[in-house]
């Protein structure tokens, strides 16, 4: 099976260290939430299960598409902004 | 000291670019803020670039754009499962001077079209994520930027910030984004030896191929794939609406490899290197998803007010034409010496009403319910359709007649004839 990981391989980045663009508001929703469904749709694989029904996210590999907070609308547990000017992808043909 | 522009645009991508070209051009003192680190860094397209509304902005463009290929030929398929059934189209007669649609990459675009307008006197500054809006008695005066005193101030704004438009929403001009008005797009661009490709798709000379793909590919999902060839690249990629994917519950890059390992697909891209993966949304609300486009102060050009016909896969250029008659709006406004507020932007509704824009968009605009609730038109035609070609074209000692009559009948096995008939009747309608 095909992993994000080499896809996103490819990409040029900007990582903003220590600040994500992205937060989870309230974990405890996420472990409420009963399909997770950005564990899937994430096109950067951002969002993991964890063992214990909670949500983990980081954002390194972001593709800032913004699919994330658009489907987590009935939670709207999502705090979405774009990165600071100049980080985050960095895309060389686009 | 408060520094004032006559206007101030928000993103550097062809709709914001084709405003403050068009402003700059005129004479205005325009600013222009990116937050990428060149204009198209953050960018993704499929990408075709219909030249028409560039054209009317750099007639020469032609001479030193970075344009890959302009589109030859172009094919539309429709596939099933392992095969295919498709249309191909080609004029000779087309050129490199005289085509309408070329290829592209969009970071390369992007930079060229913008450095365009810095010469023509755009002010740009890039690396600068305008945060919020600034208002003063509902009125919008200028931007707050993430650099130190970075606020700017102009007589107007115009928003150009594409299709999450995180400021239109945050100002309140605009509802949030539902699942069912915005397509995921995931692409690779794999390259390929240039020799290769020209002989793989059957071009020459700067020739190029755009296939545009339908069917069960997308698996009932509301959705297009393409592939397009650059110089020694091709772009791969498919869209599908988020309400779609979400009920799928498959992760996007793995339609991606799908649409990557079809057998229709794979000889064309097999022995290339992908070299990036990119998402973006697609604006879908159609004519229905136009939010408010101006008010006091403030104008929104290209996806962020959604002006994309994804029937026709035509945004760029929409998001072009919208900067041009926002641009032609302020300058009108300005000549006359009219105040920004809202009776006076409304000349912009106006410009676009007129324009093929609102038209198409017009035109188009029951097409996205339709396809969305009779799911017949993605899955069963694509069936019926590829499997009689396949029992048709088979030759397998069955008489003509026979193999028309079992057609026909297995046709109708799959969608009775009223039903096609209604199907047929809805879609007329849709495009009315
Ligand atoms: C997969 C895919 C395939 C497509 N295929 C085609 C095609 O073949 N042909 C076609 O014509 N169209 C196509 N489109 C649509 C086309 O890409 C868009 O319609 C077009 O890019 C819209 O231009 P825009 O200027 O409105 O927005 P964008 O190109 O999105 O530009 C917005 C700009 O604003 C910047 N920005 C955003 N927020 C801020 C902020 N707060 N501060 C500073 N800067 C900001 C961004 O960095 C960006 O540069 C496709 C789209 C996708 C995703
Ligand atoms: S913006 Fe897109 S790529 Fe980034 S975390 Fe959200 S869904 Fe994933």
């Amino acid at each position: 099976m095909i992993q994000v990981e080499e896809k996103l391989y490819q990409n040029r980045y900007r990582v903003d260290e220590g600040r994500p663009h992205i937060k989870i508001k309230d974990r405890e929703i996420c472990s409420l939430c009963s399909h997770k469904i950005c564990t899937v749709l994430c096109p950067a694989g951002c969002y993991r299960k964890g063992t214990d029904s909670a949500v983990s996210l980081i954002t390194d590999g972001c593709l800032e598409c913004g699919t994330c907070q658009v489907i987590c609308l009935e939670h709207k547990n999502i705090l979405w902004e774009y990165p600071r000017g100049g980080y985050g992808i960095l895309y060389k043909f686009g | 000291m408060k520094e004032k522009f006559d206007c101030i645009v928000v993103g550097a991508g062809p709709g914001g670019t084709a405003a403050a070209y068009t402003l700059a051009k005129a004479g205005l003192n325009v600013i222009q803020l990116e937050r990428g680190e060149y204009p198209g860094s953050k960018n993704v397209q499929g990408a075709v670039l219909y030249a028409h509304s560039l054209e009317k902005m750099i007639p020469d463009f032609r001479k030193d754009a970075p344009l890959e290929r302009f589109v030859a030929e172009q094919r539309i398929w429709i596939v099933d499962g392992d095969s295919y059934v498709g249309t191909t189209h080609r004029a000779n007669s087309l050129n490199w001077q005289t085509a309408d649609r070329y290829t592209i990459l969009r970071a390369q675009f992007d930079r060229w079209f913008s450095k365009k307008a810095q010469e023509a006197g755009v002010l740009l500054i890039c690396e600068t994520t305008v945060t919020d809006l600034i208002k003063e008695n509902n009125r919008v005066i200028g931007v707050r930027t993430d650099r130190e005193e970075g606020d700017l101030y102009a007589d107007v704004v115009i928003l150009a910030d594409g299709v999450n438009s995180l400021l239109a929403r945050k100002a309140g001009f605009r509802r949030d984004i539902l699942p069912h008005e915005v397509a995921l797009g995931v692409k690779e661009t794999v390259f390929i030896a240039q020799e290769t490709l020209e002989n793989r798709f059957g071009v020459v000379d700067n020739q190029g191929v755009a296939i545009e793909i339908v069917g069960t590919i997308t698996q009932g999902m509301l959705g297009t794939a393409f592939l397009y060839t650059n110089k020694e690249s091709v772009s791969i990629g498919m869209g599908c609406l988020l309400a779609d994917l979400k009920k799928k519950n498959i992760p996007p890059f793995e339609f991606l490899e799908s649409l990557k390992n079809h057998p229709a697909i794979k000889p064309l891209i097999s022995g290339g290197e992908t070299k990036e993966y990119a998402a973006h949304l697609i604006p879908e609300g159609g004519y229905h998803g136009i939010p408010q486009i101006y008010g006091e102060g403030w104008m929104v050009v290209g996806d962020a007010a959604m002006f994309v016909n994804s029937i026709h896969r035509e945004g760029s250029n929409l998001a072009m034409e919208t900067g041009m008659l926002a641009a032609q709006t302020v300058i009108e406004i300005k000549k006359r010496g009219g105040a920004f507020n809202k009776e006076q932007l409304s000349l912009y509704r106006d410009k676009l009403e007129n324009s093929f824009v609102l038209k198409d968009l017009r035109k188009y605009r029951k097409f996205h319910s339709v396809f969305r609730t009779n799911t017949h038109f993605l899955t069963t035609y694509p069936q019926i359709v590829n499997s009689s070609f396949f029992s048709l074209l088979k030759v397998d000692g069955t008489d003509k007649k026979t193999k028309e009559r079992e057609t026909f009948k297995n046709i109708l096995k799959k969608r009775s004839l009223t039903g096609i008939f209604q199907d047929a009747i809805q879609l007329w309608r849709a495009t009315r």
